[in-house]
Formats: C-alpha cells, sequence, structure tokens
C-alpha cells in the first residue's frame, strides 16, 4: 500500500476522537476526555507527518495523490466520491492544523478547568478539527464544502459555547447567518462549475480549466470570493469575527486565527487555474477588497479596548494580506502569510486567553498593566508575537509580509501603499496592546473600583465580577504551547527565505499546485531590498509611535469613538435593516399575505363554498333523484329535439 | 273481413315506449321500494325490447350483444338492490322510499 494513501486517517483520528467524546465524554468527565482529544488530534497530526515524509520522498511531478474511500453519490453524470486529495498544498494545511490544533487542544485542558461543559469542549473540538481537515483534504468541491459547512456549525457551537449569556448566543447567530450569505456565493460557484464542466473533482476542474469560457472563470472565482469574504471574514462580510470573540479563548484561537479563517485563503489557492482563466480584472478586485479590508479593520484595531478584540481586528486585517497576495498572484505568499500568522496569532490568542485567566476573567486592557513581572512566559511569548505580527525582521511576520508587499508593489504601487500604511499601523496598534497590558503602572485595582463593569467584555468565564485577585501565570499545560509557538513565530520565517532561490523552500514545494499561475516578479534585486527596508522601517515607526504615546506618554493617545465603534459599521447595518430593510419586508410580507395567501385562500374557499351549495342536492331521498333523472331526460329531449328539428 | 293489420317494428317501438312510461311514472308516484324496483326492471326490459327490434331493423347483431350485456348487469343489480330492500323491509316493513335516506353520507 502507498504511504500516500493514509491520508485518509487524517481526518479519521479527529472523527473517531468526536464520536467517543460523543458517547463517553460526560463519564470520562474532566480531564480524561481533554486528554483524549488531544491525543486524537495529536495522532492525526503524525500520520499527516508521515504523509508528508512520504510526500518528499516522490518526484515533484508524483506529489499529487488522490486517494478515494468509497463512493458516495451517483445520481446522473453527478459521480461524488469521498476521496482525499494529498498535494503539497493540502498536506502544508493539513501539518499546521493538526499541529496548532494540538496545542490548543492541550492548552485548553488548563483553560477550560472547571467548567461544567469540560467534555463537551472538545467534543466540539475534535469536530472541528475533523471537519477543517475535510475541508482542506477533500478531492472534490463537494467534500470541501461539506468540511465549509461543518467548521460553519462548529464555530457557531462554540462560539455560543456560553449560551447562557445573551450576547454569546446573538453573537453565535450572527456568524451563522453572515456565513450563510457566503455560503451561497460557494454553492453558486459549484453548481456552476458543475454545469460548466459536468465533474465535482478537483483534478477534473483544475485541469479543465483553460478551457472554460473567461467569463464563466471569472463568474466561479468571484462567487467562491464571496464564499471566501465569509468564511475568512473580509469586507462587507466581516461583521461575524469581532463578535465571535464571545467564544473561549482557545476557540478563538483555533478557529478565528489559525484555521478556519483561512480555509477561504486556501480555497483560493486551490482554485488558482479558474482564477487565472478569468478577466485580468478578477484578481484585481480580490486584491483591493483584501487591502481595503486590512486598511480598515488596522483602525478599528487602533481605538479597542477588549484584549481579544484588538486580535480580532488584527485577523482580519491579516487575512487582507492574504487576500491580498491572492489577488496579486502571490499564492506562495498567501500561504506563507497563512503559516506564520496561524504561529504568532495562535500564540497571541493563547497568551491573551493566559492573561484573561490570570486576570479572572478580566477582557479590558484599561484594567490591566504590569503584567509582565507577575506573568513572565505569558508576557515573553506575547512579546514574540507582537514582534512578529508586527514585521520586525527577523521574526516570521517579516518575511511573509514584505513578500506579499512585493508582489502588491508589483501589480500596483497603489495597492503596495495601501498595504504599507496598514504594517504601519498594525505596528502601533499591537505595540499599544502590548504597553498597555504588559507595561505600565498596574491598573486592575484602581479601576475597578471607579469604573465598575466598564466593559462589556463579551466571552467571560464563569460568573466572575468579583473584586480583583492579585494575577498569576497559568499552569504548565497553558505555556507550553505558548512557549512552542513562540519558537515557531521565531523560526517560522525559514519556510521560505528570500536569499536564495533554493532558500525558497515553500515556493519550490507549492508548485506543482500552483502550475505556472504564480506571478513572475519584475522588479530587480535593488527594489526588493529597498521595499523590505521600507517596510521594516514603517513597522518600526508604528513601534515607535506606540512608545511615545503608551509608553512614556508624551503624546495624547487618539483614539475616536466612531473607530471603537468600528466606524459604526454594525450599527448602520442595524439601522439599515431596522429602517428601509425592514420596510422593504414589509412590503413583501404584504404582498405575500394579501396576493399569494389570498389566491390560495380564495380558491379553497371557493371549492368549499360550491360543496357546501352542491351537499344541498344529496338529500337522500331517492324519488327526488328519479324526478331529477326524468326532468333531465325529458329536457335533453326537447333540446335535441328543437335543436335537430326531427 | 277483418283487417289484418301487420306487425311492423313501430308496434314494438310502441310497446317499448308504453312499458318505459309505465315504468318512469310508476317509479315517480310509488313509494313502496319494492314496487319501485320493479317499476326500474320494467323500464330496463322497454329499452332491451327497443334494441332488439332496432337490431331487427337495420340488420346488425350490435343490439342483441348489448341486450346480453344488459341482462348480466340487471341480474347482478336485482342481487344487490333485493338484498338492501329485503333488509330494510325485515327492519321496518312499513318503510317507504324516502325512508332510505337514513343511509345518506
Amino acid at each position: 500500500m502507498d504511504t500516500l494513501d493514509l491520508v485518509w486517517l487524517v481526518p479519521a483520528l479527529p472523527l473517531a476522537g468526536f464520536l467517543v467524546l460523543l458517547a463517553l465524554g460526560r463519564r470520562l468527565g474532566e480531564p480524561a476526555s481533554g486528554w483524549l482529544a488531544t491525543a486524537a488530534c495529536g495522532s492525526a497530526f503524525v500520520t499527516t507527518v508521515v504523509v508528508f515524509l512520504a510526500m518528499l520522498g516522490q518526484d515533484a511531478e508524483h506529489r499529487s495523490h488522490v486517494y478515494d474511500l468509497f463512493d458516495w453519490l451517483h445520481v446522473g453524470g453527478l459521480d461524488v466520491k469521498v476521496g482525499f486529495l494529498a498535494d503539497p498544498l493540502s498536506i502544508t494545511m493539513a501539518l499546521f492544523i493538526t499541529g496548532i490544533g494540538t496545542l490548543i487542544h492541550l492548552y485548553s485542558i488548563g483553560y477550560m478547568h472547571g467548567d461544567p461543559k469540560f467534555a463537551k469542549f472538545f467534543v466540539y473540538m475534535n469536530l472541528f478539527v475533523f471537519s477543517m481537515l475535510m475541508l482542506v483534504l477533500g478531492s472534490n468541491m463537494l467534500i470541501t464544502f461539506l468540511g465549509w459547512e461543518g467548521v460553519g456549525a462548529c464555530s457557531y457551537f462554540l462560539i455560543s459555547f456560553w449560551f447562557s449569556k445573551d450576547a454569546n448566543a446573538s453573537a453565535g447567530k450572527k456568524a451563522f447567518i453572515t456565513n450563510r450569505i457566503g455560503d451561497w456565493g460557494f454553492m453558486t460557484a459549484m453548481l456552476l462549475a458543475f454545469a460548466t464542466v459536468g465533474s465535482l473533482d478537483y483534478s477534473v476542474v483544475l485541469e479543465r480549466a483553460p478551457e472554460i469560457a473567461p467569463v464563466t472563470a471569472t463568474a466561479i472565482a468571484l462567487l467562491l470570493f464571496v464564499g471566501a469574504c465569509g468564511k475568512s471574514a473580509q469586507l462587507p462580510l466581516f461583521v461575524w469575527l469581532p463578535d465571535a470573540m464571545a467564544g473561549p479563548t482557545p476557540v478563538s484561537a483555533l478557529i478565528h486565527a489559525a484555521t478556519m479563517v483561512t480555509s477561504g485563503v486556501y480555497l483560493m489557492t486551490r482554485v488558482n487555474p479558474i482564477l487565472a482563466q478569468g478577466y485580468d480584472w478578477a484578481p484585481s478586485v480580490i486584491a483591493w477588497v483584501g487591502v481595503i479590508t486590512a486598511l480598515f479593520a488596522a483602525t478599528i484595531a487602533v481605538a479597542q479596548t477588549d484584549i481579544k478584540k484588538v486580535l480580532a481586528y488584527s485577523t482580519v486585517s491579516q487575512l487582507g494580506y492574504m487576500f491580498l497576495a491572492v489577488g496579486s498572484g502571490a499564492y506562495v505568499a498567501a500561504v506563507f502569510h497563512m503559516v506564520t500568522h496561524a504561529f504568532f496569532k495562535a500564540l497571541m490568542f493563547l497568551g491573551s486567553g493566559s492573561v484573561i485567566h490570570g486576570m479572572h476573567d478580566e477582557q479590558d486592557m484599561r484594567r490591566m498593566g504590569g503584567l509582565r513581572k507577575l506573568m513572565p512566559v505569558t508576557a515573553a511569548t506575547f512579546i514574540v508575537g507582537w514582534l512578529a505580527i508586527a514585521g520586525v525582521p527577523p521574526f516570521a511576520g517579516f518575511w511573509s509580509k514584505d513578500e506579499i508587499l512585493l508582489f502588491a508593489f508589483d501589480k500596483s504601487p497603489a495597492l503596495w501603499f495601501v498595504g504599507l500604511v496598514t504594517a504601519l499601523l498594525t505596528g502601533f496598534y499591537m505595540s499599544r496592546q502590548v504597553f498597555m497590558v504588559f507595561y505600565g503602572e498596574p491598573r486592575w485595582g484602581v479601576a475597578a473600583a471607579s469604573e465598575p463593569q466598564a466593559s462589556d467584555a463579551v466571552g467571560g468565564h464563569g460568573p466572575g465580577g468579583e473584586a480583583p485577585v492579585e494575577p498569576t501565570e497559568s499552569p504548565w499545560l497553558m505555556t507550553l504551547p505558548l512557549v512552542v509557538l513562540a519558537g515557531l513565530a521565531i523560526i517560522g520565517g525559514a519556510l521560505n527565505l528570500p536569499f536564495t532561490s533554493t532558500a525558497h523552500s515553500l515556493e519550490h514545494w507549492l508548485e506543482p499546485v500552483l502550475e505556472g499561475n504564480e506571478r513572475v516578479l519584475g522588479v530587480g534585486t535593488g527594489v526588493k531590498v529597498g521595499l523590505a527596508v521600507l517596510a521594516t522601517l514603517t513597522s518600526l515607526a508604528g513601534i515607535a509611535l506606540a512608545i511615545r504615546v503608551y509608553l512614556q506618554k508624551r503624546m495624547q493617545p487618539v483614539e475616536p469613538q466612531i473607530l471603537a465603534e468600528g466606524w459604526r459599521y454594525d450599527s448602520a447595518i442595524t439601522a439599515f435593516v431596522g429602517g428601509p430593510g425592514e420596510q422593504a419586508f414589509e412590503v413583501v410580507a404584504a404582498f405575500d399575505r394579501t396576493v399569494i395567501d389570498g389566491a390560495v385562500n380564495g380558491v379553497a374557499a371557493t371549492v368549499r363554498g360550491g360543496g357546501g351549495g352542491l351537499r344541498v342536492l344529496q338529500s337522500g331521498f331517492v324519488r327526488s333523484y328519479a324526478l331529477g333523472v326524468a326532468v333531465g331526460v325529458v329536457g335533453l329531449l326537447v333540446y335535441f329535439l328543437t335543436r335537430s328539428g326531427i | 273481413m277483418i283487417a289484418v293489420a301487420e306487425v311492423t317494428p313501430a308496434w314494438y317501438l310502441v310497446l317499448g315506449s308504453i312499458l318505459f312510461s309505465i315504468g318512469a311514472v310508476g317509479l315517480l308516484v310509488r313509494r313502496n321500494p319494492l314496487v319501485m324496483f320493479m317499476c326500474v326492471e320494467l323500464m330496463l326490459n322497454a329499452v332491451t325490447l327497443t334494441f332488439v327490434t332496432f337490431s331487427r331493423m337495420l340488420g346488425d347483431v350490435d343490439g342483441q350483444t348489448v341486450v346480453v350485456f344488459v341482462l348480466v348487469v340487471a341480474a347482478a343489480e336485482v342481487v344487490i338492490g333485493l338484498g338492501i330492500i329485503v333488509a330494510l323491509l325485515r327492519k321496518q316493513p312499513t318503510a317507504t322510499a324516502d325512508d332510505i335516506n337514513v343511509l345518506r353520507g
């Protein structure tokens, strides 16, 4: 048996974990159920590594391997198999999903300690990992869609995990409904692809992509992008992600930072031949949506006070960078940034979870400060994450972001400039967060007294709200994943170093998937170095600005209310749907009530009335029937005689 | 000399219509279910007589075929009809056809 065939085991193991926990989770209790879930995810990681090593042993041309487990659907021309596609792209995704997933499972054992729904949490977590792996490993669009919906459902379950609080429940609903809009795009694209090519298998669809008419290819690509916008929280569908922070923090790290939200980027990278076949303006649309989202979210992040909200908007912003990369034809850079972002953003979310845990469910950064000395491991690892996301060399984020900006510059300097401004803001808001949380004066005693319950921090872990206790460092179960992720955030850039062509390992690795659709750069080495220096200086400028404002307090912080409220995007939607939207729906509802219902009920009423009238004739008196027949016969006779004139 | 009128088919037709009229009137005016039933049979036989007559006039065997069918159907109908009527009269010896309206849906 081919070792690559083992790929089916990768999603099967978390599925097995899910099923066992579903049946026995409650009985296993804490912490056994957590360990079981971690073991399921960890063994999936080991299997992925085995497959990865087997794939490394193959030639570049033979690295794409489809393993069909069984036939699923066979309807007319539609033939869907439950099959898995192991190729460099999907294995890259599976590696970091299972790897980071295992670390986060481990962390959750510590974080969820004492929660009454401890076992249930891990049931959902394993189901999520299973769905996510189906999404990336599926060999056809329907399996991907299955995973796509699965992760959406798990996201919903986990956002509203503490559903007894109203805000959490509605945050879950918001995520679900917003994602449905995106799912519509995915579904339509899938149907369109089937109608055009007659198959949903990636191998067939992508092989025959050059035969698709440009207009159809553009439509498929943009509809898939609509789906990606929903899942990956891009404008205009990003609204659910900041609210998704209502879920437990490990969920935010795993689903809403590292894995699920990047599935849109994965999808666009997967279908790159279709995108290449479409009109030239389609990638530009994607690039502009990405870069505008990046800037938009970064401006909002500047004024947030909730520790997790800052990270949420930062995630939206970084996802924007990835779509900028996809739109600029820099698929390698997109995947590269996706991986490094998964490292450092998972690290920062877990770090923030550790802070929240240590602060006893306090999420307002205005009531933190000076935690560096009390939580040394969390602080040190968080600082690594900060430097990585801000783009300070040699941390991981620098290399990937620089690559994206380089490609964006090659496509259009305007894109590059917006990206650069975003980089400045990124440096600024992340530094602001680090300084507010880990540096400066401790504020958790003072502010709590003067400003009770000012933060309407979503989430909240158990009751909370009592007098602040001295923050403490989290247990080793939580700090160990932090340390591992910090290590990855430092060295992650080594995946794709730009110095020599052999150092571009990720690019060589992904080459078979991209089939020459990667943009060929037209800029020289001098420009590359210049851009890298400029990007670094910009990031450092952002950090320096934050030092002046928040550390040295030489400048007044500028945090306009409109930014704190996210450009009032949410209230604009509320105002629209509540005002003109509701009126429009009222008209539709009135039409439905009067015309549609009227027609249906009218037919029914006519039939009932007519029946009631005719019922009177059915008297049961045989002789009156006979009379009726006789009169009828006579009438007919008279009619025929007079008509035919006999 | 007694004028011997030739028996033409018209005689049979006239007889058929007289029988049919007697049956029809009887059905309408009588209330005894048994008598009404006999009237129906009379009407049926008037029609079969007409069928046979026309069959002879036109030299076509189809009319006689229909008569056989009518006889079969009538036999079946008699079985059911008499069954109902006898059951009704046994229960209520003075029943009229109008009392059958208790059977209506």
